[in-house]
């Protein structure tokens, strides 16, 4: 069925077609359209799921924990300050290997306190054990929710998932969405039964204290872990594929006319939209353009990145966040996983919601068109 | 061996706590009287520490810690979990932390699950101070107590500030049952947990705990303690039932609080003023709570 639905209610019925037992939720700007759809559902009988309207964000990630160690599938929703509020937990989550998932409506840190749309609250959240996936649709909003708990429930993984949406410019934007049929969803996520959960009859103890002789044993299980989840993310998206006709890229990269590109530009999230655009743009004027959509931060894919640039003279990457003191995250990321092998600059973009326009992308390609590789704020 | 008492063990010996541990004894009991069917959620404490060395636990029963804070919210999530897969019924579900993870840092995650009318036990084992991280003070200290934040100093001796009324925060926000135990009294324990595990909604229970290094006393000695409190009204034994305070082994007439004082490191410095001064203290709340007593004060609201 085809409906037109704002990104918010796409993950909501994503949500409620995977069936979680129960959503700790609280809200928080630009997410609370999907606690409200969520809480809609439970109200009207759509989705049987406990909600635990918890006190804080905090509390909504605690819950989170009690519940998945419970076994219960979980889902809970946040962004920016509640996502920073909750960061005590995130590593808790991981380290505890619950699959829970959770969408992040991608919003900017105070201060200034300000709702809008950047980066810096889930790519801050980037070294906590969370698997991470950044989506440019509503579609893929819905699709990589369902896809994320196949992601996080497979047994060698055993992961959390953040499906990161950008703030209003997605979460608030109304698209045409595909929603799949309950019963096909049913058959490619079956209900989550772990082997492990809090069991009067088969008592196990849970987040017990680890010693320096044992502590790092247990990062590299996540880190492991991590590399299952690589495996995952590909094999997810295709099977996703073959059963409802939509896939993304890899799984982890989008390319765009990069088979012949000389100059691309690499980016998060909905303003890979703008830059398709500018890529035909550029194509018009002669310049061999393209662009890598990064979808999946964490596994992050190195491999595939390296495989993408083959060829190129030159890649822009535009941040939505800065490292402060030092540069754009995702530029860090690209340039050691390509390891000098292109020309590369750092474009700081779109912070606190400032608009990412056709002339910013028409910029980078410019610059690097031109063996400029300087960078600079887009302002 | 104590009759009427069962035998199991649900958190058992071969755990790190101190010699003449209080919190281990009331965790023990505690676990003894809500059996097999429990599941714990600890805040992070000296127990947690001293009970889960990984691959080591002391627990036989379901246990889970997540952070210091958060104990009452994730026990949330596993209420809320236990009953969306229809197998709430029968389980006992105890959260608990330290005075610091209940008075302080947990505080808005008590108070949240207790309004979210969540069925759980909160147990906070109250040893008035930061005992896992070296005696600093918290919202639970005594007046005048030295901790390592308030020492006794030539300025100031100790704590300058009265110690927060958890038990009656908690009744106001319409709890069907509050108490307060001693490891001194483990038939009162008994029957104060049972009874708290029995009603269908959110409850309170807060036991003294003396702690050996962090009060300066004798590691024999910490029972005695515990009773020295409970008979000084320091920490007088109740229950708050449907809104309703009672006491509960009540002893005729109270003790002088310079008895529980003296035996104390953590006091060795008070000046008779200051000794008088805290007796004050303990007979105002004292007076409070026997003017209270046996009136509705508390609404119930769950």
């Amino acid at each position: 069925m085809r409906k037109v639905i704002e990104a918010s209610k796409a993950v909501a019925i994503a949500v409620k077609l995977c069936r979680p037992k129960v959503c700790p939720m609280y809200p928080i700007t630009p997410s609370t359209h999907i606690p409200e759809d969520i809480s809609n559902f439970v109200s009207d009988g759509e989705l049987d799921s406990e909600l635990v309207l918890v006190e804080s964000e905090h509390s909504a990630m605690s819950a989170v924990v009690g519940a998945a160690a419970a076994g219960a599938r979980t889902f809970t929703a946040t962004a920016s300050q509640g996502l920073a509020l909750m960061f005590e937990m995130l590593p808790i989550v991981s380290g505890m290997r619950l699959p829970a998932v959770m969408a992040v409506g991608n919003r900017a840190l105070s201060a200034p306190i300000n709702i809008w749309n950047d980066h810096s609250d889930s790519v801050s959240a980037r070294d906590q054990g969370w698997v991470q996936l950044y989506v440019e649709s509503s579609q893929e909003a819905l699709d990589t929710v369902i896809q994320a708990y196949k992601i996080a429930e497979a047994k060698d993984v055993l992961l959390p998932v953040m499906v990161c949406l950008d703030g209003f410019s997605l979460t608030h934007v109304y698209e045409p969405v595909e929603i799949p049929e309950q019963k096909d969803v049913d058959r490619f996520l079956p209900a989550y039964k772990p082997k492990d959960f809090l069991d009067v009859e088969n008592p196990k103890t849970f987040g017990p204290i680890g010693f320096p002789s044992e502590y790092m044993e247990f990062r590299m299980a996540q880190q492991g872990a991590m590399a299952a989840a690589a495996k995952e993310v590909s094999a997810v998206n295709r099977e996703f594929g073959k059963a409802f006709g939509r896939k993304y890229g890899d799984g982890f990269l989008e390319l765009y006319r990069m088979q012949d590109a000389e100059y691309a530009v690499a980016c998060m999230g909905t303003i890979a939209g703008t830059a398709k655009v500018a890529v035909d743009e550029m194509r018009k004027k002669g310049i061999k353009a393209g662009l890598v959509r990064v979808r999946c931060l964490r596994p992050f894919p190195d491999v595939g990145l390296r495989k993408a640039v083959k060829g190129l003279k030159g890649l822009a990457v535009l941040d939505r966040h800065i490292s402060l003191g030092y540069e754009g995250p995702l530029y860090t990321d690209i340039r050691s996983a390509v390891c000098g092998s292109v020309g590369m600059s750092n474009y700081i973009a779109g912070l606190g919601g400032r608009d990412v326009t056709l002339s910013h992308f028409e910029k980078a390609f410019t610059d690097i068109s031109k063996g400029s590789f300087k960078g600079g704020w887009l302002l | 061996m104590i009759a009427g008492m069962p035998e199991e063990e649900y958190f058992v010996s071969g755990h790190r706590a101190c010699a003449g541990c209080a919190e281990a004894l009331v965790l023990r009991h505690v676990l003894k009287a809500s059996g097999k069917n429990t599941i714990v959620v600890s805040a992070t404490g000296c127990m947690e520490v001293v009970s889960t060395p990984y691959p080591e636990t002391a627990w036989k029963v379901p246990w889970i810690h997540a952070a210091f804070e958060n104990a009452a919210a994730v026990a949330s999530g596993v209420d809320a979990a236990l009953k969306a897969q229809g197998r709430r019924e029968g389980i006992n579900l105890i959260a608990m932390g330290g005075d610091g993870a209940t008075f302080d840092i947990g505080f808005q995650a008590i108070s949240g699950a207790i309004e979210r009318g969540h069925k759980f036990m909160y147990l906070c084992t109250d040893n008035e101070a930061y005992m896992n991280t070296g005696v600093q003070r918290s919202s639970a200290t005594m007046p005048y107590a030295s901790t390592t934040t308030s020492p006794a100093g030539k300025e100031i001796h100790g704590k300058q500030e009265p110690k927060k009324p958890m038990p009656l925060i908690i009744a106001s926000h319409g709890v069907r049952y509050v108490a307060t135990v001693s490891p001194s009294n483990l038939p009162d324990l008994h029957r104060k947990v049972k009874k708290a595990l029995e009603v269908e909604g959110p409850t309170y229970i807060q036991a003294i705990n003396p702690c050996v290094p962090g009060w300066g006393i004798a590691s024999e000695d910490s029972i005695a303690i515990s009773k020295l409190a409970v008979d000084t009204g320091v920490h007088p034994l109740y229950e708050i039932e449907n809104g309703i305070l009672k006491f509960s082994a009540k002893p005729g007439q109270w003790k002088k609080v310079e008895e529980y004082l003296r035996p104390q490191g953590r006091f060795r410095h008070l000046t008779d003023a200051e000794t008088g001064k805290i007796q004050e203290y303990v007979n105002a709340r004292l007076t409070f709570l026997e003017g209270i007593e046996g009136k509705k004060c508390f609404d119930v609201l769950m």
